[in-house]
């Protein structure tokens, strides 16, 4: 019953395969029943202008972030949201959207949060559809609501809190995707982001910077295995056996390296801090390490 | 601020929590085609709090603010932040946009549905077309 993978030369060279695929496979399988195509973006009106057709919408603020609580969705809120999509613990989701699929990758790792098996990546998402020429539609489509059960959401494999970060720290790698101004603490925010600030600047003591870009394409796809190896585990020496914590600003960008090192590479054991700098920075007494000081306060000192 | 600003934040506030965005989207769409002498290179300004390249030009006519926007497609929620600032700001006096405050936007209900940082997207742009104004000799010579 479960939908094949696709069989893609590239993608056979990546750890799992099944996580992604490609324009050309998705085109010929718009109408499968099995597979409910979910759109990502970060502009909140762009599904709207114009979507793959069946796919249906689900934003990253309004549907996967808890209203009040700077916290995912809860589990009965999962379940309605899966639910009112029209999607089945057996469906395979697609994701895929704007700017890299940086929220696409986040959607998918929430989805991943609360178990849901079949979870995939459109490769080169939303820009690349485009660009080929490929049909888009604005009929949003009628979904019969399904019964998703109430899953409870796993907090402890793929996600990492503060606590855990402050804990990790000269344990294990760390990877900061952000851009190098950010890591070096020459800016509190994503160059074009200042909305997005800490109050302190600069990275987690010991972490490494592995912009996120470096695992994309300029079309928005994915490098291929070989690439990805050359920066992660020959440049950066990471082992599979590693236990990786990723993070960015609020969470998003490191989505995205955390389905690289997971998916694509095959790490069992990474997690995606998503209080990220945007937490960290704006924490008392949590270490940071900045060029020309030092780090203060001296890690073990830390508040926890 | 201006009457038709006010109307336009009313109005947002009025409409159900999920019309919102529909709303939000017939400004994008309704954002007035650039003129065609803004191809010359230096007359729009790039507001860099955007995420896509998007500009902006504020230019004072007989007292009355003009605005003129460029903002592509691929971005229609800035597309829709710029076409309420048209609607709303255009043809306004000086002063009378000079005095808009710059969190005008809070009462438009928008935060639930957009992140509110993103939204503060909205303010920077004003706060452009401010400094523009400012730039150009404020309220005094317009």
């Amino acid at each position: 019953m479960s939908v094949e993978n696709d069989p893609d030369p590239k993608l056979a060279e990546y750890a799992h395969p099944e996580r992604l695929v490609t324009t050309a496979w998705l085109a010929e399988r718009l109408d499968d029943p099995r597979i409910v195509i979910a759109e990502s973006d970060e502009d909140v009106l762009l599904y709207d202008t114009g979507h793959i057709p069946g796919a249906v919408k689900i934003d990253w603020h309004q549907d996967l972030n808890d209203p009040v609580a700077r916290d995912y969705v809860d589990p009965e809120g999962f379940a309605a949201l899966m639910s009112g999509k029209g999607i089945t613990p057996d469906t395979t989701i697609v994701f895929y959207g704007d700017n890299n699929n940086w929220w696409a990758a986040y959607a998918l790792w929430v989805c991943s949060l609360f178990g849901h098996r079949d979870v995939r990546l459109l490769d080169g998402g939303r820009a690349k559809w485009i660009a080929e020429g490929r049909p888009v539609t604005t009929d949003v489509p009628r979904r019969t609501a399904t019964e998703y059960p109430v899953v409870p959401r796993d907090d402890a494999t793929i996600r990492a809190f503060k606590e855990d970060v402050l804990g990790h720290i000269g344990r294990g790698p760390l990877v900061d995707v952000r851009s190098p101004g950010e890591f070096n603490g020459e800016l509190t925010h994503m160059p074009d982001y200042p909305q997005e600030g800490a109050l302190r600047a600069g990275h987690i003591p010991t972490a490494r910077n592995v912009p996120w870009r470096r695992a994309a394409n300029d079309d928005g796809t994915f490098r291929s295995a070989a690439e990805l190896r050359a920066i992660y585990v020959d440049e950066q020496g990471l082992t599979p056996g590693d236990e990786v914590v990723s993070y960015c600003r609020i969470g998003e960008r490191s989505s995205h390296t955390w389905f690289v090192l997971t998916h694509l590479l095959g790490f069992p054991n990474v997690r995606n801090y998503d209080g990220s700098w945007v937490e960290w920075g704006n924490s008392v007494r949590v270490p940071i390490e900045k060029p020309g000081h030092p780090v203060r306060p001296a890690v073990g000192s830390a508040a926890s | 601020m201006p009457p038709a600003l006010q109307e336009i934040v009313d109005e947002f506030a009025d409409t159900p929590r999920e019309m919102r965005l529909a709303v939000l989207l017939d400004f994008s769409n309704g954002l007035p085609p650039l003129p065609p002498r803004f191809a010359e290179a230096g007359l729009l300004e790039r507001v860099h709090e955007c995420q896509t390249p998007f500009f902006v030009a504020a230019e004072v006519e007989d007292g009355r603010v003009r605005l003129f926007f460029d903002a592509p497609p691929e971005a229609p929620t800035t597309r829709g932040y710029a076409g309420v600032l048209a609607a709303g700001l255009d043809g306004a006096r000086v002063e009378e946009v000079l005095e808009t405050p710059s969190d005008f936007y809070t009462g438009m209900g928008l935060a639930e549905l957009i992140s509110p940082l993103r939204l503060r997207g909205m303010g920077a742009i004003l706060a452009h077309i401010k400094r523009q104004l400012v730039a150009r000799g404020g309220a005094g010579r317009g």
